[in-house]
């Protein structure tokens, strides 16, 4: 079952990829969606299977990488963590599949760009079930690569090939820190298989070793190396540059890889790894503080931007924020909550973005649309939907997220979790701000299109709007449904981690760990409806570090206030741009500094430009012309070239055979010096030799 | 194949393939037909002894196998000796496979004097061969040192403007490297009395002399990676080079270096080798650095190829110097995936300069729109050079960097920025060259892959990819072998330093 759900796509890669000319773009779309609606559908089944019966299970394909202790399998880990996460991949990616069919109508490759989803989609399933660090990084760069080519899908625009190279090397750089962390596991572990590691993460919590002549601690060392590649990944600050550009890429698939799933493998990656980072505190808090302030700088860049791909970007940028600083204050559930509920939500987001664009024949930039919502109301209330979600108003998925991901941070009772929780709702307000401003920049006001382009506007094609209603529907129920299992308490385990909860640290992994065998039968007749029973093993919380449990019994002023700082916000988008239309201008003009700050991203494309990219030119060019031609040439072969062919001119023949001349030598040099050494060592030989 | 001199078939049956080419008559387009048929045909009988010798191989085994000893030598102070082992195996079968395609690759880009040109490709063959088997240091040196010549004909006489130049330069360099080997040699054989290298193998010469025969031996196979700073002949001549030189000089010749460190240095001097361990380490994270940059800045296809190749050296000569199983392994593995993918790279490039006659990656752009498959075929092997997991060029790095790592951290960080480099030279090239907008009308018209051109680069293709998914096809032949080199480099270690070692691993 496993295989069919993460090979199909494969297999609809291959085909589409190689016999494309073939079977045609109705036979590359057909085989490509047909095959991750099967994909989609079998996950279902996995998700039912695994993640409410409680029977995750391994297959091991074939050996990949042996080498002395070193040794790694490919194989399929099929725990609650990765059904979640093939579950969101496989339908929002069926979704974008049937979506492309319509939105890539007018374009010459679509072949192509189908077997290109279908890539990335098997890619990011071998991300999600593997077994072990290596072909969870196969699957990383795999994702990296389609993302690649997908960013530079229409490679004729410079700008968009620029994109594509700036998203692959600033993830390499992410990548860079995940492959050392991978290392450092290895070397402290002795092993990356997951089952290798995590059974000994209790008993290294203590270790130190020397990472770059420093005595570290092991653990701590270890998760902030693969944190770093988890901020590539998901464009957490400091290596977010390269989302906003991504949006070069066609709409789907910034709502596939840009929105819903690639981004999010960073959060993926955190959780998978809880077992390590629970004995990290000190990883943990770096994490928090990091996905916090992304939060808030992205919702601030979010305010200011013209793009609707843009907003929505950073708007992706700072929700992903939030799941890290989950993950930071250890409510690892919290985190997998609000990506699934992300998920639904932002790639409706996008793709109604999409269906925007379509119909405003390709303009993206908001000041040229307004007053379309009369024509084009399905995408009208779909986007609401995507909205009201991602701002987090009940009874969408986003209120129930977003709401528990901030009670956790303020039930960590720490300064970072409190830091957290405020730039939390900081963001949360700028968020409902600057969604209402994109609704009613995009769908009110005065038409600012030019005429040939309003008349042109025109409801999508219900292939484009058949999977927005899915997603849809998964942004409205996706909360309702799955608080419980994902992040609610549970009857059964309380009163176990109540008592783990001032024992010492092995106790506690123990309790973790064996508990739900222990009462496997009141276990069964929770089923889903446990949280600890729903995850299993495949998410590792310490009881004292439990702040999901925590975050249950949070001040009733801490749980409203993220529903009201959204309602100030969109009460705030509705009077600078539906009553007060001047307002956003003069905001503007008084504060100038700090708009041109937001408006220019925080200057950070500039900052690395000429800290990296001009360095590492001027760098190279030095070496190139003083290093290797103004030195080593010049004072090495040059030089005694020189004085040869002062030689060879004295001798007059420089001409022709000039090439054979030296290889004559050579080959007279080489006989020379053989018979020499053969005589010195044998002087026998002469005797030997008149003897035959 | 018992008693079958299978090795001494593979290395020597090109020659035969040399006496028929000599024997051909009539006008010079027959000649010149007949010379690719002949050669092609020729090239084949070792490819198919190669695949004999694979099948044949025993994977378990870290012995010499296929062993020829005739001694009809040794009245001149040394044996004709042959054989493989792990290690050497790999590099035979990459000297074979790469020949045909070379041949094949020239079919239409050589016009003059082809009949030379395939008598020198057919000779390199036999020389890269034996230099692989050999296992009489004299024979290895006649070997080693004797595909310079036909390689520097190739350069010199069938090379681009500036041939001259280039293939002076490499002369030069090889040559500093090798007097100083041959004198290293001499003394190793005055000191044991023996030109045996499987018994200098298990018999490491005395420690105060290990050093200096180190260094001379070091020089030699340093110019041959070519390591930083003796690698400017590189660049040079890959850009003089025809296509097929510039295959093997990358594919197989840069590996001799590399293949010498892992015969002589490390078993035979292994107090001098752990000695200059940080001397090796510091060289290899500059090339890896150095020259990633300048790779970075580079206007010139093959130029930039070849300074990547210094930078993917830098990765073999770390592993290498590790000593460690994943760093050894790595390094092998690194050389015959650098052996295939830049051998590819170059024949990439060689098929937009048999039309365009340019190297210049700012008189290209956009064609992937007339040249689909093209693109698709050369942004497999970009990847590969990227070292994307699932590509060969991935498990070599990887393993090179783990066993770098648990030998010093800050090499392995330092040199692990090369992979963000390379990604970046490596992309940009393909985006300049293949991507972008339509700028040059030539350049557009440019027919894709014929028949011929596809079918050298797809074995390619099939086996970049098979080695990166099962790499292990690979690596277990290879492991007895790297274990007993580590284990005699281990045992060659001074006793106290041994004993530190192993209570160091004890703590832990």
């Amino acid at each position: 079952m496993e295989l069919l759900a993460v090979f199909s796509p494969l297999v609809a890669f291959l085909i589409a990829g190689l016999f494309g000319k073939t079977i045609g773009d109705r036979g590359c779309q057909f085989v490509t969606s047909g095959a991750v609606i099967l994909a989609a559908i079998v996950s279902i089944y996995l998700f039912y299977h695994v993640a409410l019966h409680e029977a995750p299970y391994k297959t091991v394909l074939s050996s990949w990488v042996t080498s002395g202790e070193f040794s790694v399998n490919w194989a399929l880990r099929i725990d609650t963590l990765s059904v979640v996460m093939m579950c969101v991949i496989n339908i929002v990616s069926a979704c974008v599949h049937v979506y492309s069919i319509g939105y890539m109508s007018h374009d010459p490759a679509k072949g192509r760009f189908m077997a290109y989803l279908s890539l990335f989609t098997f890619a990011m399933l071998m991300l999600v079930t593997a077994d072990n660090l290596l072909q969870l990084f196969f699957g990383w760069e795999g994702v990296g690569l389609a993302s690649y080519l997908l960013i530079g899908f229409w490679n004729q625009k410079n700008s968009a090939n620029a994109a594509a190279v700036k998203a692959f090397v600033v993830n390499r750089v992410g990548d860079f820190g995940l492959a050392l962390g991978m290392m450092a596991i290895f070397v402290v572990f002795g092993s990356i298989n997951f089952d290798g590691i995590f059974s000994q993460a209790g008993e290294m919590a203590e270790t130190y070793f020397t990472l770059f002549g420093y005595q570290v601690h092991a653990l701590t060392a270890i998760c902030l190396l693969l944190f770093v590649g988890a901020v590539g990944k998901s464009a957490q600050l400091g290596l977010h540059t390269w989302l906003p550009d991504a949006m070069e890429g066609p709409t789907p698939v910034s709502a596939l890889i840009h929105a819903a799933t690639m981004v999010t493998a960073g959060v993926f990656l955190v959780a998978r790894m809880s077992p390590l980072y629970e004995y990290a505190p000190d990883a943990l808090m770096v994490v928090t503080i990091v996905g916090a302030c992304t939060a808030f700088v992205a919702a601030t860049i979010g305010l200011t931007q013209f793009d609707i791909k843009r907003v929505i970007a950073y708007s992706t940028m700072s929700q992903l924020g939030y799941m890290f600083f989950a993950l930071g204050v250890s409510a690892y559930g919290a985190a997998m909550f609000h990506l699934v509920t992300h998920a639904f939500f932002k790639a409706l987001l996008f793709l109604g973005a999409g269906s925007v664009i379509h119909a405003m024949s390709d303009e993206q930039d908001m000041r040229k649309m307004g007053g379309i919502w009369k024509k084009i109301p399905m995408t009208y209330g779909l986007m609401w939907v995507g909205s009201l979600a991602l701002a987090g108003f009940p009874p969408f998925a986003g209120f129930y997220s977003k709401d528990i991901v901030l009670e956790a941070a303020w039930a960590d009772h720490s300064w970072f979790g409190e830091f957290a929780y405020w730039m939390g709702i900081a963001a949360a307000l700028m968020t409902a701000f600057y969604s209402w401003r994109l609704l009613l920049m995009t769908f009110h006001g005065m038409p600012r299109a030019s005429e040939k382009v309003i008349s042109h506007v025109h409801e999508s094609p219900a292939v484009m709007l058949g999977p927005l209603v899915v997603l849809a529907t998964g942004a409205l129920l996706a909360g309702m449904v799955f608080y419980e299992p994902f992040v609610a308490g549970h009857p059964s385990h309380e009163i176990a981690s109540i008592h783990t909860k001032h024992e010492n640290v092995d106790i506690d992994l123990e309790a973790e760990v064996e508990a739900p065998v222990v009462d496997e039968e009141e276990v069964a007749s929770h089923i889903a409806w446990n949280r600890h029973a729903f995850w299993g093993e495949s998410l590792m919380v310490r009881g004292e570090n439990d702040t999901l449990e925590a975050a249950h019994n949070v001040p009733e002023g801490v749980k409203f206030m993220p529903l009201v700082v959204g309602i100030v916000g969109v009460a705030f988008a509705y009077l600078a741009y539906m009553f007060a239309t001047g307002l956003p201008g003069v905001v503007v003009r008084i504060f100038k500094p700090v708009h041109a700050l937001l408006f220019n991203k925080w200057f950070f494309d500039e900052l690395y430009d000429l800290l990296f990219v001009k360095t590492a030119v001027l760098f190279g060019r030095f070496f190139w012309k003083i290093g290797d031609q103004g030195t080593i040439d010049r004072f090495g072969p040059d030089g005694s070239a020189r004085a040869s062919y002062k030689v060879a001119a004295l001798l007059g023949r420089f001409q022709s055979g000039f090439v054979y001349q030296y290889a004559f030598v050579m080959m007279i040099a080489v006989i020379a010096i053989v018979s020499w050494f053969v005589f010195k060592l044998n002087p026998g030989l002469i005797v030997g030799g008149a003897g035959l | 194949m018992e008693g079958f001199p299978l090795l001494s078939v593979i290395a020597f049956s090109p020659l035969a393939g040399v006496l028929a080419l000599l024997m051909i008559r009539g006008a010079p387009e027959v000649v010149a037909l007949n010379s690719k048929r002949v050669a092609l045909f020729t090239s084949l009988f070792p490819l198919i002894g190669g695949i004999f010798m694979y099948l044949f191989f025993d994977g378990q085994s870290a012995d010499f196998q296929f062993v020829e000893d005739s001694g009809w030598l040794k009245a001149l102070g040394f044996r004709y000796q042959m054989g493989v082992d792990g290690i050497s195996m790999f590099f035979v079968l990459l000297s074979v496979f790469l020949t045909p395609i070379c041949i094949l690759s020239a079919w239409e880009a050589i016009q003059t004097r082809v009949r030379e040109y395939m008598v020198a490709f057919l000779i390199l063959e036999t020389l890269m061969v034996g230099t692989f088997c050999a296992l009489d240091t004299v024979l290895f040196y006649v070997f080693f040192e004797g595909v310079l010549l036909p390689m520097f004909l190739i350069i010199g006489v069938w090379g681009g403007p500036r041939r001259v130049y280039a293939s002076y330069k490499f002369f030069l360099y090889t040559l500093l490297g090798s007097v100083l080997m041959l004198v290293g040699m001499l003394v190793l054989y005055a000191q044991t009395g023996t030109t045996d290298i499987r018994v200098l193998m298990e018999n490491p010469v005395a420690s105060h002399l290990q050093y200096w025969l180190w260094l001379a031996f070091f020089a030699s196979f340093a110019v041959k990676m070519p390591m930083w700073p003796v690698h400017t002949w590189l660049p040079d001549a890959h850009v003089e080079a025809p296509t097929a030189g510039s295959v093997i000089l990358a594919g197989v010749l840069l590996k001799m270096g590399g293949y010498g460190f892992l015969r002589f240095s490390l078993p035979m001097f292994p107090e001098a080798s752990a000695y200059f361990t940080d001397f090796v380490f510091v060289l290899s994270v500059i090339a890896i650095i150095y020259t990633s940059l300048v790779a970075l800045v580079q206007e010139d296809m093959k130029k930039l190829i070849a300074y990547s190749s210094v930078a993917h050296m830098g990765f073999v000569t770390l592993g290498i110097f590790t000593a460690t199983m994943q760093g050894v392994q790595g390094a092998i593995f690194q050389m015959l995936s650098h052996g295939l993918i830049s051998g590819a790279l170059f024949l990439c490039v060689g098929v937009v300069y048999d039309r365009l006659h340019t190297r210049e990656m700012a008189r290209y752009g956009g064609i992937v729109k007339n040249m689909p498959r093209y693109a698709t075929v050369f942004m497999i092997f970009m990847l590969g050079s990227v070292g994307l997991p699932g590509t060969s060029g991935f498990v070599g790095e990887f393993l090179v960097l783990l066993g770098t790592f648990q030998v010093h951290t800050v090499y392995a960080a330092l040199a692990a920025t090369g992979v963000v480099l390379g990604a970046a030279y490596m992309l940009m090239l393909y985006r300049r060259v293949v991507f972008g907008p339509p700028a040059h009308n030539d350049a557009l018209a440019m027919p894709d892959l014929s028949l011929r051109e596809f079918w050298i680069l797809a074995p390619l293709v099939v086996l970049v990819l098979w080695l990166g998914v099962f790499p292990n096809q690979v690596n277990n032949k290879i492991a007895p072998s790297v274990e007993r080199l580590i284990s005699l480099y281990q045992t060659g270690q001074p006793v106290d330093v041994r004993a530190v070692d192993n209570e160091g691993q004890l703590a832990n």
